[in-house]
């Protein structure tokens, strides 16, 4: 049991962390690239290969999308995803579910221990929302996704974006359905690997959040490998 | 409640199972009655104007810090406008986690319960409707984003398990939503994914819409987070 204060100090919130460790190693890899912060990546994954994300220097929020490559309208789903696993924390073991609710990748291995999807992407509109109206020209993660989206081959356009993955990220429910943003549980090192379970495209915004401690204030790089 | 109790301009009861769509104009009040308890209404909401511009779950969730919706609530879509706000509530809690059912989920449920042997008490499932719904409007699966389950309700203890709260709507229970644009909305009165297995649930939901005045400086939901009245100055700048 390792316990977690929310960043407001009203919860203490117990929860076990499992780590496990993955037996590849970085000279294998088929891939090996570092996204910087604020940047974006567009990349297909084959069926049976591994992806690991890598966050080099701890607490860095790595928002993740999935789309099948065989049709784009298949995608990643929070909702499908949590309920199915009956848990709102991604970690080894979580089958990655589709809208059309089949598994779509597996985490195989995460030294960190737990993963948000509840949080979605940050957006110029949600942070004028969320924060300010003058909020509106701060870079953001669906901004990346957009223009990743554009600028790809693939047919997909805001239309077909959804309901992202946070991986680094904590973002505990209470009991009387209280969302909250706690503390982070990654450090520098910490990854997270997950095998593909059908031909997919990974759709990564390196989160540019400077409103909250998300990134701990201060962006910084991760690290995406392959694995055949 | 007093503001409801002028004439509906619209009133319709849904049978278990049904589905309905309607683009519901800006400032109505669209007030929802599980006539029978137990009721799960799964529910879409875009922008009538601009489907691309659609109810974002997480970035209502994170907005109003909650993992539930009740009264005071604004969903609110992707591009941070205000869809309808939560103005009446007796019920405290309406699921925004669980997604909606699909055909296999009320096979491996409820059993098979087709159309050529039950004609029009086949079991329908929510995804089935959502599509027939969306496509009325020349929308598909793209736009099937996140959903909500009104009267419905999920605890999460603190180790995240999500679980499923039965016999957590009681008949008359009622949620009222004003909608501060012109709404589409899509709505599957079909059980819930996390509903325990055996009877077909049939609860009957009842939909009213009644005129409603625009949110005054004191309104509730205005004023119930700052998020709140962000999202509403931000809608205004559809309507300039």
């Amino acid at each position: 049991m390792q316990p977690h204060a929310g960043v407001d100090g009203a919860t203490l919130l117990m929860s076990t962390l499992i780590y496990i460790e993955s037996p590849f190693q970085p000279e294998t890899a088929v891939l090996n690239s570092t996204i910087l912060a604020g940047d974006g990546w567009f990349h297909p994954i084959n069926k049976g290969q591994v992806l690991r994300i890598v966050d080099l220097e701890g607490n860095q929020a790595a928002d993740t999308f999935f789309f099948s490559s065989a049709d784009v309208r298949e995608r990643y789903s929070a909702q499908d995803t949590i309920r199915e696993q009956g848990s709102i924390y991604l970690t080894t073991g979580t089958r990655l579910m589709s809208n059309l609710c089949r598994e779509m990748l597996t985490i195989t291995a995460d030294t960190c221990g737990r993963h948000d999807t509840l949080g979605g992407a940050c957006a110029a509109e949600s942070n004028m929302v969320r924060y300010s109206l003058d909020k509106r020209f701060m870079h953001a993660c669906r901004d990346t996704f957009l223009l990743q989206m554009a600028l790809s081959g693939y047919r997909v356009t805001k239309r077909d974006l959804a309901h992202n993955i946070n991986f680094f990220m904590n973002v505990p429910v209470t009991s009387d359905g209280d969302l909250r943003f706690a503390d982070g549980v990654s450090e520098p090192g910490k990854y997270v690997e997950m095998r593909a379970e059908m031909d997919v495209l990974c759709l990564i915004s390196n989160c540019p959040q400077l409103n909250n401690p998300c990134n701990a204030y201060n962006p910084t790089p991760i690290r995406v490998l392959i694995w055949n | 409640m007093s503001q409801f109790l002028s004439t509906a301009l619209f009133s319709e009861i849904l049978p278990g199972g049904a589905m309905w769509s309607m683009r519901v104009p800006r400032r109505r009040l669209l007030r929802l009655t599980a006539l029978d308890s137990d009721a799960n209404l799964s529910a879409l909401f875009y922008n009538a104007a601009e489907p691309l511009d659609r109810l974002n779950v997480p970035d209502t969730l994170k907005a109003l810090h909650t993992a539930k919706l009740t009264r005071g609530h604004i969903l609110m879509t992707d591009l941070g406008n205000a869809l309808v706000s939560i103005v009446a509530d007796s019920l405290g809690w309406h699921d925004p986690l669980g997604g909606h059912i699909t055909a296999g989920m009320v096979a491996a449920k409820f059993g098979e319960h087709n159309y050529q042997q039950y004609r029009n008490d086949f079991y329908r499932n929510a995804h089935d409707c959502f599509l027939i719904e969306l496509a009325k409007h020349g929308l598909g699966l793209a736009d099937m984003v996140a959903n909500v389950n009104f009267f419905s309700k999920i605890v999460v203890d603190d180790e995240g398990r999500m679980k499923f709260v039965p016999h957590h709507c009681p008949a008359g229970a009622r949620i009222g939503l004003r909608t501060e644009m012109d709404v589409l909305f899509v709505l599957a009165n079909c059980p819930h994914p996390l509903a325990p297995a055996g009877e077909y649930p049939r609860a009957r939901v009842q939909i009213e819409i009644f005129p409603c005045d625009p949110p005054e400086e004191d309104d509730f939901c205005r004023n119930f987070r700052p998020e709140c009245s962000r999202t509403l100055a931000l809608t205004e700048r559809l309507f300039l």
